[in-house]
């Protein structure tokens, strides 16, 4: 599947019909309906050519990976490093900068465990500048997911640093003029999202990573929404970290990645330790291989990472640039169709806000829940509740909201059945 | 013919999820005398949450009131129950809310209906969505906590 057209232009619609016969799933019926799946920021869909990858590995090279010197323990060897360079590559990171996790909250949680470890004072002199303690401060910011928040609340209760946060305005857009304040001397890490899984607006990287540079605190961005949906180049962005996930970019479960930069996970301290992240290892001690090897304790994800592998081949192919474009105008056409019906209020800034081709919204009168089982018996897939945000919503005066996500394979005449079944829910429920 | 979603929000549930019997925590009159249970229910998935208080005199409902916020289900299951259980006595609450457990566990399979759960019967679609489930059961997990504490 090649597209020859510019890096920036859109996809068009004969494109995005010729993508859809890639993903089985999305000629499915769900109750005698077509299925309109709306809920790729939840978990995206996977095309023949994942679910092919993960099949040929076991068909033809599944064997441990870094252990054993036969034929297939080499092969897959071979093939798992080179599915850690794909995705190196994607992210203009070097390979040996690329730490496989079970997903993003795995690689979140890895970095604050390895701070942890290095307050405790594990990982020696080298580890030290990585320690926290009491007068230190953590900075997240109001909007971000669960993953982003519970790791930071958690490692401050165990090292006795201050965690903080960018508030938002009313209108769900970080208050940036606070962040200036808010990240001070005592900042050792700033930990935000790139884009937010609620509001679907893109963060001004740039900008936050500029005022935690000039304290000197580590960067860590969540990239679950940004890395599927839009080009990323970590040295272009300036980050220490940044974590995504494989089941949300057209690859399998289990598997996602820690991006960090080279000369930083040289001197952290592992987090699992066990098997495959050792040099020497007596009765009383034992010594910890480079990264990535040193955070990849135990028998590994391959066939994922396989699998995830070829999901980032087809993204390539399509091109970052036209997915992000192709995106941005879904997006923009949620945005303004939801806007337009009577009693639907869009979550965040409104149109003209730079955005992925998600969006969330509050039906006046009728509860997310009920809205999202009434798009269901139309066939249509959104996700409904807080979307693991329960500090936006709280900010928002919302307990739950509705939310429609969008990706390459999505039509614009799916977004139109979304607007014609949103516009009928209030009749429905008597909200009107 | 209904449409499954129409089958699902049954008009009972709809009317009750906008009525909200017993809605107010002192709708349960527990300011006069007799022994008050309250629980505090949470769905954590969703963040609905009612709680729900009961009092019981000569181990009767003399009344039961609730504060919450949730979806259509949750909120007409908390209208219904209020409506059905004032004035009965203790034991036969507790009868009513393992006779809508099974209501709710019965994934759709076609029983007869049972007279005495009243409209509490309009939730039998629910049961053929195990995701929500727990929004119907929510006030009556509510209340039976409540009127064990009250109990006590």
């Amino acid at each position: 599947m090649t597209v020859p057209a510019a890096p920036g232009h859109p996809l068009t619609d004969a494109e995005v019909r010729r993508i859809r016969n890639d993903f089985p799933i999305l000629g499915s019926n769900v109750g005698g309906q077509p299925l309109v799946y709306l809920d790729s920021g939840a978990t995206s869909q996977n095309p023949i050519s994942v679910m092919e990858a993960e099949q040929e590995y076991y068909e033809q090279r599944n064997a441990a990976v870094h252990r054993g010197a036969h034929t297939l323990a080499v092969d897959a060897t071979e093939a798992f490093e080179a599915a850690r360079s794909t995705i190196a590559a994607l992210i203009g990171a070097s390979t040996d900068e690329l730490v496989w996790t079970s997903n993003a909250t795995e690689a979140l949680n890895l970095v604050a465990y390895s701070l942890s470890n290095a307050s405790a004072g594990r990982g020696g002199e080298a580890a030290r500048r990585f320690a926290l303690g009491p007068g230190d401060t953590i900075v997240v910011t109001e909007m971000e997911h669960h993953a982003n928040l519970v790791p930071w609340q958690e490692l401050a209760a165990r090292t006795g640093a201050d965690l903080r946060f960018i508030p938002l305005d009313d209108d769900g857009a970080l208050r940036l003029e606070e962040a200036a304040s808010v990240i001070d001397s005592s900042t050792k890490v700033v930990a935000f999202t790139h884009v937010s899984n609620v509001l679907g607006i893109i963060n001004p990287v740039a900008h936050i990573v500029a005022l935690a540079r000039a304290v000197g605190a580590l960067t860590v961005l969540d990239a679950c929404q940004s890395v599927p949906h839009l080009p990323v180049d970590v040295s272009q962005l300036g980050i220490d970290f940044m974590a995504f996930s494989g089941h949300k970019m057209l690859g399998p479960t289990g598997i996602g990645a820690l991006y960090g930069r080279a000369e930083l996970l040289a001197d952290m301290p592992p987090v699992l330790t066990g098997g495959s992240m050792i040099t020497t290892v007596t009765m009383e001690n034992a010594g910890y291989l480079p990264p990535p090897a040193r955070f990849e304790a135990g028998t590994q994800r391959i066939s994922q990472a396989i699998g995830l592998a070829a999901a980032v081949n087809y993204l390539t192919e399509t091109g970052m640039e036209r997915i992000e474009a192709w995106e941005a105008e879904l997006g923009v056409r949620l945005v303004q169709g939801l806007e337009s019906l009577d009693g639907v209020t869009v979550l965040g800034p409104g149109a003209g806000t730079p955005r992925i081709g998600l969006a969330a919204f509050d039906v006046d009168g009728v509860h997310a829940h009920d809205v999202g089982q009434f798009l269901d018996s139309r066939g249509i897939a959104v996700r409904v509740g807080h979307h693991c945000a329960q500090p936006l919503h709280r900010r928002l005066g919302l307990t739950a909201s509705t939310r429609a996500s969008t990706y390459l394979y999505n039509t614009t005449d799916e977004v139109d059945a979304f607007l014609d079944a949103v516009s009928g829910v209030r009749t429905f429920f008597g909200a009107t | 013919m209904q449409s499954d979603v129409e089958q699902l929000y049954q008009q009972i549930i709809l009317d009750h999820a906008r009525r909200r019997v017993g809605f107010g925590l002192a709708s349960s009159g527990s300011g006069a005398s007799g022994s008050v249970g309250e629980s505090h229910q949470l769905n954590p998935v969703c963040g609905d949450e009612i709680t729900l208080r009961v009092v019981l005199q000569d181990g009767a409902v003399s009344g039961v009131g609730w504060e919450g916020a949730g979806c259509a289900i949750s909120m007409a299951s908390a209208s219904v129950l209020a409506e059905l259980v004032a004035e009965e006595d203790r034991d036969r609450v507790i009868e009513l809310v393992d006779k809508f457990r099974e209501l709710m566990r019965s994934r759709g399979a076609e029983t007869a209906e049972d007279p005495a759960l009243g409209d509490a019967s309009a939730f039998s679609g629910v049961s053929r969505y195990p995701a929500r489930v727990k929004c119907a059961m929510l006030a009556w997990v509510a209340l039976e906590e409540a009127v064990l504490a009250a109990n006590r």
